[in-house]
């Protein structure tokens, strides 16, 4: 028995920001002073609050500690674990109210979230199963296999409302319907877990912090579909994560979780790890069972849709990882619960990974129907420096730009397609008024060029010359009649790719055009870029009242570029600068500007 | 797993385990007084002795925690007990026996022992 | 059946067929390019996409199946313009030296954008990508900047063929057809059937073109210049000149070759008579002996690499005979060379074949019997017919002539040797005479005839019971030889050919575009030329023929004799898959 529990964040997020350190030090400290046998340390997976890792919770007073490093350990150790004393100047701003402090869920960040997919992470050792069971773990399994038949899983699913988390958003009880309607010695029950969407991470933290939900809830799939065997495709750049789930599928199966006659029901299951090799096409459903199968990852048409034929030409299902941690919930606390949180056609809760230019950058989990406003403002804390929003990208590669104006509209599934955006994985990018949407038109566009498998044209040829377009516009080297070409361009792939990636691929064009067609025209027209990001269209000039020819630029031009006598004003020769801003960035007069 | 009886035994026993995370109200505190007097009087062992009598009595709902300094270090080891509306109960010159009998007698049957709080021993 | 609409039209059609298909039952053609039936149904390139009502998109008719109430729209400006865009955007990555191009004129893709009236050489002009002509290979080369990625050519290898040696590597823009690691086509195990070639929509592979050296030759005057022609080039090259598919040219292709220049025109008809010799002599021997059996034939040069690439603990079922087309070279420069009193390094050996693995196979160790290669040069069927083209012979109105003699008579079962089973029926009608000893034995053998990837028989010749496979296409032969080795099943003679329906089908035979492939039974209509051919003749067991029988009583005395062994046998070894050469 441990007086005391220490979770760290075991996530992606805070290992890379050094909380392995941070757990070995913490781990030699208290062995140092003897408290290794009263102080428990829980690696967990990610809380969400990715900006201040590495993070630490102490109960039972559940002290939030941010951005700890190994230094602060003896600190902590001595005060806080020994004496009992909190050590307040490593606790998260946010949590200390004059005298005490507030638990982590009455801080704004968390406050508006509604925690259902997230519910154990950052909660649990995600190692270690009997803490999963102990926050009721399996029940759910253990309920469908014992007292629901197949047909009343997916009617309760479908009542549930829960839609698809990867992407377009499918029914998910419609789906499994579908999958249990055909009759086959063979069926397969899929998980894609291969989050691709640049910024994107809300699957990784749910495989990080609490991977025994989807071994739970792939079983009831499985279940509700007759089917014995299930994959999850994980992409092979989350290791934290491959590592956790074998633990899990490990322990399930020696609980008997996985196996033959889980729970004395009859009924068999078991899993399997497929490791993606980073291919973001592999994320659509037919090129991730192609991968599967140990061929190159691309898609086949549909129809047959993988409900007929999918995995090794089976009936198959195939989910995501969000999706799947809302199963067991829906089963315990029924369909109705579920229903009622949300908008009316879009039910439960949406994790979003906020990145960009926001301050409380992380994973945040809300009802669906919550504003962008609520998300940037509140949850997010609003934009750094003062700056003024100016977009939000939502849906990756294949969503769009959402701007000010509809800061307001509720995010659901349909809401954001009607607002030229969609769901898609849950990437949250923010953007302020120092974004060129052109750039951003143009990142995304390079992304998915690089990442379009090349099976059909639309995609490999059509989106290259999209990119090609956008380039010229950034470069100040475009026509009107480019825009029309490119929005032409747009709409033929729109229309005739393959796949889905390829189908939404021109998106964040399409919507940047929508939004910001002033911005397109400035850098045609005008060659001007608005937000002074697009390289080619921009100048650096020395203020001459403001130069007092310290020959500082001079001096730190690489390609001297600057010329000018001491204490005299100095001028930069355009046709040798090369816009590094080595220069402004080294004024002490502020004599330096660009536009 | 061969049932679901199986499965909620074991989820009540691992729930236990784990009641410190719970961030709801515990129904009884047990705080142990922890600065430098505190230690050098023995408070470790008798927080030890604490955790260990509410962890094998399956008291999930009773928290145990230390405190600094209380003021009155010739009473240490020191323990608060706050038990939900009633008066805060300070236990004096505590031993790891006397940890146990405070667990068994206060918290579990709501009889404050009388002999080791500090009016008793106050001189 | 379900009832559709196509353009406003109701019809009645099978119910789960694909668009693509109702429409052509229905006379309305829909293009395609990576389309292949069977073989690739991927709804990559996007030129087939039609309008279908209801839908979120457009669909691939290729592989989108048609169900009950459907309305379709084939051909309206929205698809137009569509269909022009891919072309467009197909060709802005494509090396247009169409001018220069071996399929200028045969080239799908340049059909389709005079179709589609494509204007602007320019259109979404940007980069394109550069890639080396792979020409490590002996018998094609591949230039990558000319592909289109339908990616015909890498289904057929890997789904007819069970090679799969090439494939996409990289992505997106930069995908491209290549092999494994990047390696050359000559390190990887190719079987050289020249399938890809035959699938290729545009100029992206082809053979190497030996009709230049051929032409060398002829006008060399130190050279005699013989050639053979193998059984199922007269059953296609008619196609080469606007002459129905199964147009027997035989006569026509004789008149051809002795108006090219050659010395001597022969027939390898002759060369699969004495192959019949030798493999039915060998059959009844290792019966007889407790020889290894099943025994498998080995004139198919692709069956050859492959057996000793993917199934090197099969080659002692090889039968030991050369090639038909390798017999001939030895007998040509051996016996023909002292009957016609010509020093045999003279001789230039050239024969016309419907297959791309010749050209690899004239350079094999041990097909030397004159101490000088066998065979000198080998062209395809396409070569052959460009030759017939640029030399300006109006092929069509040519007359009909004979082959020369000796080396150019041969009997019925020679001809069939064209096509999958006729190897196998020609052994049987001369195994039949022999074993049973008695004239008048069967003649023809239906069950191995056919198109389809296996056919088994059991026949009873005299006391002997005789089961038989017979195989094409790689990916058929894998599951007999699978059989066979997992004892699943008990053969005593097989049939390979590497080509899906054999030599009629080989990878050196005349393109045909997609648009004819995937409606026709290219394989059945070319081999019906040869069974015609066949049932028409009076000579029609190869050990009847006249010049073979001379031909042993001259020089071979008798089937398996030591000369023959040392003419018309040869040795086949295991070999390395990967030959990877330090760059």
């Amino acid at each position: 028995m441990y007086r005391s529990h220490v979770l760290i964040c075991g996530g992606t997020g805070c290992t890379s920001s050094g909380s392995a350190q941070v757990i070995d030090a913490l781990e030699k400290e208290l062995k140092k002073n003897d408290l290794e046998n009263e102080i428990k340390v829980i690696r967990t997976g990610c809380f969400g609050l990715c900006a201040l890792g590495p993070i630490m919770v102490v109960y039972p007073e559940g002290a939030f500690y941010s951005m700890v490093r190994p230094e602060d350990i003896p600190e902590i150790v001595s005060e806080h674990l020994l004496k009992g004393r909190i050590v307040k100047r490593l606790l998260y701003q946010e949590t200390v109210e004059a005298d005490t402090i507030k638990t982590l869920d009455n801080t704004d960040f968390y406050r508006k979230q509604m925690r259902v997919a997230l519910k154990n992470c950052g909660v649990i050792d995600p190692e270690n199963i009997n803490e999963y069971i102990a926050y009721d773990g399996y029940q759910a399994l253990g309920k469908v296999l014992t007292e629901m038949t197949p047909a009343q899983v997916i009617d309760t699913i479908k009542a549930s409302g829960l839609r698809g988390r990867g992407g377009a958003g499918f029914p998910t009880g419609l789906k499994w319907s579908f999958a249990a309607k055909y009759d086959n010695d063979q069926k397969y029950v899929c998980c894609n877990a291969d989050e691709g969407d640049p910024g994107a991470f809300m699957d990784r933290s749910i495989l990080e912090g609490d991977p025994n939900v989807l071994i739970e809830a792939m079983a009831i799939a499985g279940y509700a579909i007759g089917a014995s065997q299930g994959y999850v495709y994980i992409r092979a750049e989350y290791p934290i994560a491959v590592k956790r789930l074998s633990i899990a599928i490990k322990e399930a199966r020696e609980m008997g979780f996985l196996g033959k006659d889980i729970f004395g029901s009859g009924f068999d299951f078991d899993l399997d790890i497929r490791l993606g090799s980073g291919a973001f096409v592999c994320g659509e459903e037919t090129a991730l069972m192609t991968s599967i199968e140990g061929h190159r990852g691309e898609p086949r048409p549909r129809p047959p849709f993988p409900a007929e034929k999918g995995l090794f030409q089976k009936p198959s299902v195939l989910n995501n990882v969000e999706t799947y941690a809302n199963i067991p919930q829906i089963i315990l606390r029924g369909a109705e619960w579920f229903a009622s949180i949300g908008t009316e056609k879009s039910k439960g809760t949406k994790v979003f990974a906020l990145g960009g230019k926001i301050n409380n950058t992380g994973l945040v989990e809300v009802p669906m129907g919550t504003t962008l406003r609520t998300i940037v403002e509140e949850i997010g804390g609003g934009i750094p420096n003062g700056k003024k929003f100016k977009a939000a990208q939502t849906g990756g590669p294949s969503g769009g730009c959402i701007p000010a104006e509809h800061l307001d509209v509720p995010i659901d599934y349909d809401n954001l397609i009607a607002i030229g955006s969609m769901m898609g994985s849950g990437g949250l990018i923010v953007m302020d008024e120092d974004t060129c949407m052109v750039d951003i038109a143009k990142f995304f566009l390079e992304f998915t060029v690089d990442e379009s498998c090349g099976k059909c044209t639309p995609c490999r040829i059509g989106t290259k010359r999209m990119y090609e377009l956008l380039d010229k516009i950034s470069k100040g080297k475009a026509r009107m009649e480019d825009l029309d070409q490119l929005d032409k361009l747009a709409h033929y792939i729109k229309e005739n790719s393959l796949c889905g990636l390829g189908q939404t691929a021109p998106n964040p064009v399409l919507s940047t055009i929508r939004y910001f067609r002033d911005e397109y025209v400035a850098h045609i027209k005008d060659k001007r870029c608005p937000a002074g990001v697009c390289k080619e269209l921009m100048n650096y000039y020395i203020d001459e009242t403001k130069c007092k020819g310290c020959t500082l630029c001079a001096r730190n031009c690489p390609v001297g570029a600057i010329s000018g006598n001491v204490k005299e004003p100095h001028i930069i020769n355009r046709s040798k600068c090369i816009k590094c801003g080595a220069c402004m960035e080294k004024c002490k007069f502020g004599a330096i500007e660009k536009h | 797993m061969k049932s679901l009886a199986e499965l909620q035994a074991l989820r009540d026993k691992m729930k236990n385990n784990m009641g410190i995370r719970n961030d709801d109200e515990a129904k009884a505190r047990i705080v142990v007084g922890m600065a430098t007097c505190g230690i050098a009087a023995g408070a470790r062992p008798v927080l030890a002795a604490f955790t260990d009598e509410v962890s094998k009595r399956g008291l999930n709902d009773v928290a145990v925690g230390q405190t600094g300094c209380i003021g009155i270090c010739q009473y240490e080891p020191v323990a608060e007990v706050f038990m939900p509306g009633q008066e805060k109960v300070t236990y004096v010159k505590m031993t790891e026996e006397k940890a146990r009998r405070v667990v068994a007698e206060h918290i579990v049957n709501g009889n404050v022992v009388t002999e080791y709080t500090i009016g008793a021993n106050a001189k | 059946m379900v009832n559709i609409k196509i353009n406003g039209m109701p019809y009645t059609v099978p119910e789960g067929i694909s668009i693509l298909d109702a429409a052509k039952q229905n006379g309305i053609d829909i293009p395609t390019l990576c389309y292949l039936r069977d073989i690739n149904e991927i709804g990559a390139c996007r030129i087939c996409v039609v309008e279908v009502k209801g839908a979120r998109s457009l669909v691939a008719a290729c592989v989108y199946p048609v169900n009950e109430g459907m309305e379709i729209i084939t051909n309206s400006e929205k698809i137009h313009e569509s269909r022009k865009m891919t072309l467009e955007l197909i060709l802005s990555n494509h090396e247009k030296s169409c001018l220069f191009c071996v399929r200028s004129g045969s080239c799908e893709l340049q059909k389709l954008a005079q179709e589609y009236g494509l204007d602007d050489p320019m259109a979404w002009a940007g980069e394109q990508n550069r890639y080396e002509i792979d020409e490590s290979a002996v018998h094609m080369w591949r230039n990558n900047n000319k592909c289109i990625l339908c990616r015909r050519c890498s289904a057929v290898c890997a789904k007819t063929q069970a090679v799969g040696v090439i494939g996409a590597n990289n992505r997106g823009f930069k995908t491209h057809i290549g092999q494994a690691f990047e390696l050359d086509l000559a390190e990887v195990p190719c079987v050289s059937c020249g399938q890809c070639i035959t699938v290729c929509p545009v100029g992206a592979i082809g053979e190497k073109d030996d009709g230049p050296k051929v032409t060398a030759a002829i006008r060399d005057p130190e050279k005699f210049v013989c050639v053979q022609t193998a059984p199922s080039v007269r059953a296609t090259l008619g196609e080469e000149f606007g002459l129905p598919v199964g147009t027997n040219v035989e006569g026509k292709m004789a008149a051809a070759l002795r108006r090219l220049g050659f010395d001597k025109v022969f027939d390898t008809d002759f060369g699969a008579d004495l192959t019949i010799m030798e493999e039915a002599n060998e059959l009844v021997e290792r019966v007889k002996n407790g020889g290894k059996l099943p025994m498998i034939t080995s004139c198919s040069p692709g069956w050859i690499n492959f057996c000793e690439m993917y199934y090197p603990d099969m080659l002692e079922n090889l039968s030991s005979c050369k090639s038909p087309q390798q017999m001939f070279g030895g007998i040509l420069k051996t016996y023909y060379a002292e009957k016609a009193g010509i020093d045999p390094k003279k001789i230039v050996s050239v024969s016309v074949m419907p297959c791309t693995a010749k050209k690899y196979e004239i350079g094999r160790a041990d097909q030397s019997a004159a101490g000088v290669p066998d065979l000198d040069i080998s062209i395809t069927t396409r070569e052959l017919a460009r030759m017939i083209r640029r030399a300006g012979i109006d092929f069509a109105n040519l007359p009909e002539e004979k082959f020369d003699s000796p080396l150019g008579i041969g009997s019925g079962a020679g001809h069939i040797f064209g096509a999958t089973g006729g190897v196998m029926e020609a052994a049987l009608r001369t195994a039949a005479e022999w074993i049973t000893g008695q004239p008048g034995a069967p003649l023809e053998f239906h069950e191995v005839r056919g198109t389809e990837g296996v056919k088994e028989a059991s026949y009873k010749l005299g006391d002997l019971e005789v089961k038989v496979a017979v195989t094409s296409g790689l990916v058929n032969a894998r599951k007999v030889l699978d059989a066979v080795k997992n004892g699943e099943k008990d053969y005593t003679f097989i049939e390979v050919m590497a080509c899906p329906g054999g030599c009629v089908n080989g990878g050196g035979q005349p393109y045909q575009p997609a648009s004819v492939r995937n409606f026709t039974d290219l394989k059945a209509l070319r081999a019906k030329a040869l069974y015609d051919e066949d049932a028409g003749m009076e000579l029609r067991r190869s050990h009847e023929n006249p010049a073979i029988k001379k031909l042993y009583e001259e020089f071979l005395e008798k089937p398996g004799s030591h000369v023959a062994h040392k003419v018309l046998h040869t040795t086949y070894k295991p070999r390395k898959r990967y030959d990877i050469k330090e760059k």
